[in-house]
């Protein structure tokens, strides 16, 4: 386990100093600065309280709730096929891959499992999902440090992705695409050579943002040694996903688990970075992008012929029981708890999302540093807001 | 300006054209720079078209977007301090004014001879501290308030190295004086030939570099834009502004950028001139007429050129953190200037 790093052993010891001297010598009076819930470095409505004496944050906490929807709530008097088209909605840049733990787990309590075709499709559209959500941070990294050029290039390469999803499932943000026993369609023609250029395209994006942004000093000096996590700290706030893989902790529930899907079957390497700061969390998820392109290339030359839905009732009831899947999505692990009591809709379902477990560590990490590095943290951490309020 | 006409032109009518040609020296570099770079060249960076549906390749975009501002409400927060939250933005640009003064645009096109010409550009280019500080302290918005702190703090930095830079151009020129620096630049040739005269920037490279690192602070432009911050600190001094107001700190900003190019064109790229052998001109007394209108096309060229440069690692580059901005000034800006400045003196005494 690494100890602290000597900056934030710094910065804990110029925070204290500010305390003691906010509240005891009372020389200087700090200031109360709400970030959010309006405010352009926060993805949505979070809102960060943050004690300030000058540029410095003494004590910082999220607030989250100003956009809880309550889709835990809502399941309970839906369905389970209707389920999916709510869950799209909770991270919303890679919602196909909300929709996959849900359906594994309702899956695993009927006992049924998937064709392998249908399988090979959910993986790649899993990893399709994750470009096109983390693809989209990497842009937005430039953003919140002031560069406006990456972020346009994200789009627009983000948008082949997207029109690969659309192509296949009909829906570009929300595919409500997975069924209980397999997918809704079969690929249509043509779509697997069309991935295969997207993918390249997909890595010259990498490229591009790993000259332009990566290997910019600003950008280095702005990244490296700032908001570090180390690895013991990480795990026990509960990280996940490239925070968790950034702070030097190997764990990835693609590889790990044993899920009906296809990562298995194909070639490929988890990262990670034994700094834990931010320009570790950015570097690893560039990686991850490059990783995924490798993934889906591979599984597109293996995919098997066969149907896409195994056999199913036409009306789908759940057989009583209880069951937990979770899977590495674009920002974590992620994982429904389903409870069923025999009937059309599931009884109880509680929801497990990566950027809300990411997102407790900030009062933590954000202690000691300066104003703008609030913003580069927090855009290292990925948080997406539907993710963290549900 | 009455040798340009030929005509004895009375002394209102001078101040008239004067007052006239300020206006067309800050408003038309700003103007075009906003539609050229702001506009169309972020857009071509971007892969997008910018805008295109106002006038041919949406070139009347600006006008419209002047209308739109003048239309919205002039807001003023209730806890602000209503008299200089109002004074503030002019203040700005009052500043852009004062410096496009000493600017030669010709042999008889300039507004003012000062002979102390840099002093005064450096020190009225201050001013514009003071609106940027009021503003932000003026708004009652906690987010202005550190913007306008910022803002304080990194353009006073930024005002040491420009002034350094400077004092290695007034050294080899000889004077203070804008107009002798142009023609001190022109009449020279390097090692006799005078195919391009002699401008500054061959000799004193260093300190246009530190000279136009410090304008792009001073302009406070990305990579220094941390008193705008727009992911930070929602634009900064500017969050509360709306309407006109806000209209008048947008205009500031550009036309700060096209008045500092035009100085740096001047002290660096040789100013408004053509080498003066060219037309066997010996000195100031004869050039010809018609650089009165020459001058100033080949000053905004240069302007161009120069804001380009600005603009264009505004888009590209993502900005620093206040202490490495301060660390950056203090411990490497200075330091070179003051180097370049030691060399420029010993070569002077010594050649």
């Amino acid at each position: 386990m690494t100890m602290l790093s000597e900056r934030q052993q710094l910065s804990y010891i110029a925070a204290q100093a500010a305390d003691a001297r906010l509240n005891v010598e009372l020389e200087t009076e700090g200031m109360t600065l709400n970030i959010g819930p309006q405010h352009p470095a926060t993805h949505g409505t979070l809102r960060i309280i943050a004690r300030l004496d000058g540029e410095q944050v003494v004590w910082a906490e999220p607030s989250a709730g100003y956009m809880h929807r309550g889709y835990e709530k809502l399941t309970e008097v839906r369905t389970f096929p209707q389920v999916t088209s709510l869950i799209n909605r909770i991270d919303w840049l890679g919602s196909f891959a909300n929709e996959v733990p849900f359906i594994l787990a309702a899956e695993k309590l009927m006992d049924i499992e998937a064709p392998p075709r249908a399988q090979h499709i959910r993986t790649i559209l899993f990893e399709l999902s994750r470009i096109a959500n983390v693809g989209l941070f990497l842009g937005d990294l430039g953003v919140q440090m002031g560069a406006v050029t990456p972020v346009f290039m994200a789009f627009r390469d983000r948008e082949y992705v997207l029109n690969l999803i659309e192509g296949a499932t009909g829906g570009r943000f929300h595919p409500n695409f997975d069924r209980i026993g397999g997918l809704k369609d079969d690929l249509p023609k043509g779509w697997i050579d069309e991935t295969k250029q997207v993918m390249k395209k997909l890595r010259r994006f990498c490229d591009e943002i790993d000259d332009l942004l990566f290997g910019n000093e600003i950008f280095q000096s702005r990244m490296r040694g700032v908001g570090v996590i180390p690895s013991d700290i990480a795990l026990q706030y509960g990280l996940s996903g490239a925070n968790l893989r950034a702070s030097g902790v190997e764990w990835d529930l693609r590889r790990d688990q044993s899920l009906p899907m296809a990562w298995d079957k194909v070639d490929w390497k988890v990262w990670t970075h034994p700094d834990g700061d931010s320009w570790a969390r950015c570097w690893v998820r560039l990686q991850e992008v490059r990783e995924s392109t490798k993934i889906v290339d591979q599984l597109l030359d293996t995919i098997p012929a066969g149907p896409v839905m195994a056999k199913v009732p036409r009306i789908i009831k759940v057989p009583e029981g209880e069951a937990w899947v979770s899977t590495e999505n674009p920002l974590g692990e992620m994982g429904y708890y389903v409870v069923s009591k025999g009937d059309l809709g599931p009884f109880r379902v509680k929801i497990r999302s990566a950027s809300f477990n990411n997102m407790s560590i900030a009062p933590w990490v954000l202690k000691g540093v300066y104003v703008p590095d609030i913003i580069t943290i927090l855009a290292s951490l990925y948080f997406i807001l539907g993710d963290i309020d549900r | 300006m009455s040798a340009l006409l030929a005509v004895e032109i009375p002394y209102w009518g001078q101040s008239l054209l004067r007052v006239l040609g300020g206006i067309v020296a800050v408003l038309l570099p700003a103007g075009t720079i906003v539609y050229l770079f702001l506009f169309k060249m972020m857009s071509f960076m971007q892969s997008r078209l910018g805008p295109m549906e106002a006038g041919p390749f949406g070139s009347m975009q600006l006008f419209a977007e002047v209308g739109k501002w003048l239309q919205k409400e002039d807001i003023v927060p209730a806890e602000a301090d209503a008299r200089i939250y109002k004074l503030a933005p002019i203040i700005v640009l009052l500043s852009t004014f004062l410096l496009v003064v000493v600017v030669p645009f010709g042999p008889d096109a300039y507004f003012v001879d000062f002979s102390a010409g840099v002093f005064y550009a450096l020190a009225i280019g201050s001013v514009s501290v003071i609106g940027i500080l009021v503003a932000g302290w003026s708004s009652a918005n906690k987010y202005s308030l550190l913007g306008g702190l910022r803002a304080a703090g990194q353009l006073i930095a930024y005002e040491l190295p420009m002034v350094l830079a400077v004092v290695g151009v007034v050294i080899q020129a000889g004077s203070m004086n804008l107009q002798d620096i142009v023609v001190a630049q022109n009449s020279g040739s390097i090692f006799g030939w005078d195919g391009v005269g002699f401008p500054f920037v061959l000799t004193q490279f260093v300190g246009f570099l530190v000279f136009m690192i410090a304008v792009q602070a001073e302009l406070t432009q990305v990579p220094f834009d941390m008193p705008i911050a727009e992911s930070e600190l929602v634009s900064g001094y500017m969050t509360e502004y709306s309407g006109f107001r806000f209209l008048i700190f947008f205009i500031g900003e550009f036309a700060t950028a096209g008045v500092f190019a035009f100085i740096a064109s001047v002290l660096f790229l040789g100013g408004w001139g053509v080498p003066f052998s060219w037309f066997g001109w010996e000195g100031l007394d004869d050039v010809d007429n018609w650089m009165n209108i020459g001058g100033p096309l080949i000053m905004f060229t240069k302007m161009l050129v120069l804001t380009g440069i600005i603009m264009w690692v505004r888009f590209s580059y993502p900005r620093f953190r206040e202490d490495q901005l301060q660390r950056f000034a203090w411990k490497v800006l200075i330091p070179i200037s003051l180097a370049n400045i030691a060399l420029t003196a010993i070569v002077k005494v010594a050649v």
